[in-house]
């Protein structure tokens, strides 16, 4: 019975979601950009003190807006639950969801949505004591490891421990930041959860540099932004922004020289990405200067990153597996042309 | 013989000497500590180890939240140094707290409408206005506030996902209160008609929302609905449960009145109807205003549990006051102060809830709204 109330609503899901077309001209319509996030997540998307949404996550979508609508504060934020993101955006309530979503199988073949591209590597580490003296994952054997009930990290730690042979005793609490208490009051000798976030709830301890990240990460957590399925182009748009703020990295365009580069650039490609020769934008029913708008609203990919998780910032998460491909990472840009 | 005239005789009145005061140690303040506090053995014990507790409590508490606090208003972050609470943190963070994030250039309509609220607030606490004027004051009131908050007829529109802090969560208790009044009065006199259809479907409103938890029926208002309309209508998320809130709510005051309604007694009605009188008019003037002054304590007590019950509305993407609480704590520029933004939740919470409550001691002492 559950099954058949599944199909019925996810094929209602998916004929609605298929009959309908044109975000982008529906977006252009309405002259503002709906877009889903989270209800905050630091470094992601929160609001500050001022009352504005800022963060990874927003800035990717105000590139979108900046492209689509020339504008990047023509955008409105829908703060959404976990379990609202992919509804959300199924259903039409936003045109464009960018909140810490892991792409998985199931979410792009299943609920109704499409993934566009992964903006984030993120995966699942753990952090100890520097007391503990414990160098590798593979050696907490024994320990009793705090974790966030209901999450992917709790499913993940077990089949880590199982594929190790490990004897890992889960201490599972409602929340995360109970669970983080609880790791500071010392009831675990271990704390586990998305490496991007042990790094920001570590800034948060009185000695921080008392814990230790573990250099192993148990799971892949590819965090990209979703749209709904089936509107071919409104993907494409959402995919070749985000792609085209890598590349911007790639080739040294930052949002305080893109008008420069724009006119001086003798490089093809730049001048490609920028609009002055060959005409990108149509191909996506945009104009020529779409990138251009994109990286001069938000910068490019590293500038974005720095902004919310660099040095200079309080979370100070390091970029790792986000480097570009060239430095070690795992961010290769497609071709723009 | 001589007769003494009467204002020769000495008369002898039987004078009682003053009382003498009451032990020293059975009154003032000696004696309420005696009575109350050291009675026996174990009271005086229980005394010394409440005193120990409170010893060991209050003073860091007060150190932690006064004496060694921040109460900067600079934008600076506390030092380190302080260990004390950094009261900074609130001041910093206060308008998104109270508003959310509407829109800084419009932020007189969200005052402009507290205060009208508060007005509205006074006229019914101090008994300004007479209760009819008052109950349609009420019902009214909402229109107005909307618009001002929300925009439309020449006001800038704010879009409702910008709303949010205590405005939402007064906003959507208050409404929710004024609406789910009225309808839980009519499912509980519905639940006690005669006819059958009237009867089963109120029993089985009542029934179903009080069968399942607020949580759920946000849900089923935030994630479920849209994906049974169909394509291109979407019903705002705010409303959708703030219909949620009102149907939970009126679904539980319905079974409170209906214990209102039972409590009177059956000769009531029969003489009023001997009398003469219609049958709504009986349940108007004669059963329910009794019925609802039965009832006054849990009603109140309904109201404050659903101001309380707003701030599920967070697990629904709403991040009304304690949703905006959370968020606060997390600001990276603003990380590690958790319990200053829990502790003035607290207190704000508890100020609100408090008031309501002394509001319904109010109407009990004096007997009418």
């Amino acid at each position: 019975m559950k099954k058949v109330m599944v199909l019925i609503v996810l094929s209602i899901v998916m004929t609605a979601a298929t009959a309908w077309s044109g975000t982008l001209e529906d977006v252009q319509k309405k002259g503002i950009l709906a877009c889903g996030i989270s209800e905050g997540v630091p470094g992601f998307s929160i609001p500050d003190s001022k009352g504005h949404w800022v963060g990874f996550d927003v800035d990717m979508a105000r590139a979108v807006a900046a492209a689509v609508l020339s504008d990047p504060e023509k955008i409105k934020f829908v703060p959404l639950a976990s379990k609202q993101k992919i509804i959300a955006v199924s259903s039409g309530q936003v045109d464009l969801t960018s909140r810490t979503t892991t792409w998985t199988l199931k979410r792009d073949a299943k609920q109704g949505v499409d993934f566009t591209t992964i903006v984030f590597y993120d995966g699942q580490g753990f952090m100890v004591p520097k007391s503990l003296g414990v160098e590798s994952a593979t050696k907490i054997d024994g320990a009793t490891v705090c974790v966030t009930a209901g999450t992917t990290s709790e499913l993940n730690l077990a089949d880590f421990a199982r594929l190790h042979g490990l004897k890992i005793e889960a201490l599972v609490f409602d929340g995360k930041k109970e669970a983080l208490n609880a790791y500071t009051a010392g009831r675990c000798d271990g704390f586990t959860t998305d490496v991007s976030q042990l790094a920001s709830l570590r800034t948060t301890f009185a000695s921080p540099m008392a814990h230790k990240i573990l250099p192993e990460v148990i799971s892949k957590e590819p965090l990209s932004p979703l749209v709904r399925h089936g509107d071919n182009q409104w993907k494409d748009i959402v995919t070749w922004v985000i792609n085209g703020l890598i590349a911007a990295e790639e080739n040294g365009i930052t949002a305080a020289n893109v008008e420069e580069m724009k006119v001086k650039s003798n490089n093809p490609v730049i001048q490609r990405m920028l609009g002055q020769s060959g005409d990108t934008g149509s191909y996506l029913g945009l104009d020529k200067e779409w990138l251009v708008r994109a990286i001069k609203a938000v910068g490019n990919y590293g500038e974005i990153y720095d902004r919310h998780f660099g040095p200079s910032t309080k979370l100070n998460i390091p970029r790792g597996v986000n480097k570009l491909w060239t430095q070690g990472g795992l961010h290769y840009a497609l071709p723009i042309r | 013989m001589t007769i003494l005239s009467d204002a020769n005789r000495e008369v002898f009145i039987f004078q009682p000497m003053h009382d003498l005061p009451a032990p020293l140690e059975s009154v003032g303040i000696i004696g309420w500590l005696r009575e109350n506090l050291f009675s026996s053995k174990v009271n005086s014990l229980l005394t010394m180890a409440a005193l120990l507790f409170l010893w060991k409590t209050v003073p860091p508490l007060i150190s932690w939240a006064v004496t060694d606090a921040t109460w900067s208003f600079s934008p600076d972050p506390c030092s380190i140094e302080k260990t004390g609470a950094c009261w900074t943190f609130i001041f910093v963070k206060f308008r998104v707290l109270m508003l959310g994030l509407y829109p800084e250039q419009f932020i007189w309509r969200p005052v402009l409408a507290f205060a009208i609220f508060l007005l509205v607030c006074g006229l019914t606490v101090f008994r300004l206005l007479r209760a009819r004027f008052l109950i349609a004051l009420w019902f009214f009131l909402p229109l107005p506030l909307f618009f001002l908050i929300n925009g439309g007829m020449g006001l800038e529109t704010v879009d409702q996902s910008l709303w949010g802090g205590l405005m939402l969560s007064i906003g959507l208790a208050a409404i929710g209160i004024i609406m789910s009044i009225p309808l839980g009065i009519l499912l509980a006199l519905a639940r006690r008609s005669n006819m059958v259809l009237v009867k089963t479907l109120s029993i089985g409103i009542i029934e179903s929302i009080r069968g399942v938890p607020l949580i759920t029926i946000l849900f089923m208002a935030s994630v479920m609905m849209p994906i049974f309309l169909p394509q291109g209508m979407n019903i705002n998320n705010l409303l959708r449960v703030q219909i949620g809130i009102i149907l939970f709510s009126s679904a539980y005051i319905a079974e409170v009145v209906r214990g209102g309604l039972q409590a009177i007694p059956k000769g009531q009605i029969e003489a009023a109807i001997s009398l003469g009188l219609k049958s709504w008019t009986v349940t108007c003037f004669v059963v329910l205003p009794q019925a609802l002054r039965h009832v006054i304590p849990s009603l109140i007590g309904r109201c404050v549990a659903l101001f309380k019950d707003t701030s599920l509305v967070i697990i629904v993407g709403l991040l009304d006051f304690l949703g905006m609480i959370k968020a606060s704590a997390q600001d990276p520029e603003w990380l590690g102060y958790d319990a200053e933004a829990y502790v003035f939740c607290a207190l704000i919470y508890w100020i609100i809830c408090f008031s309501m409550s002394q509001y319904g001691k109010s109407i009990e002492r004096h007997n009418r709204w």
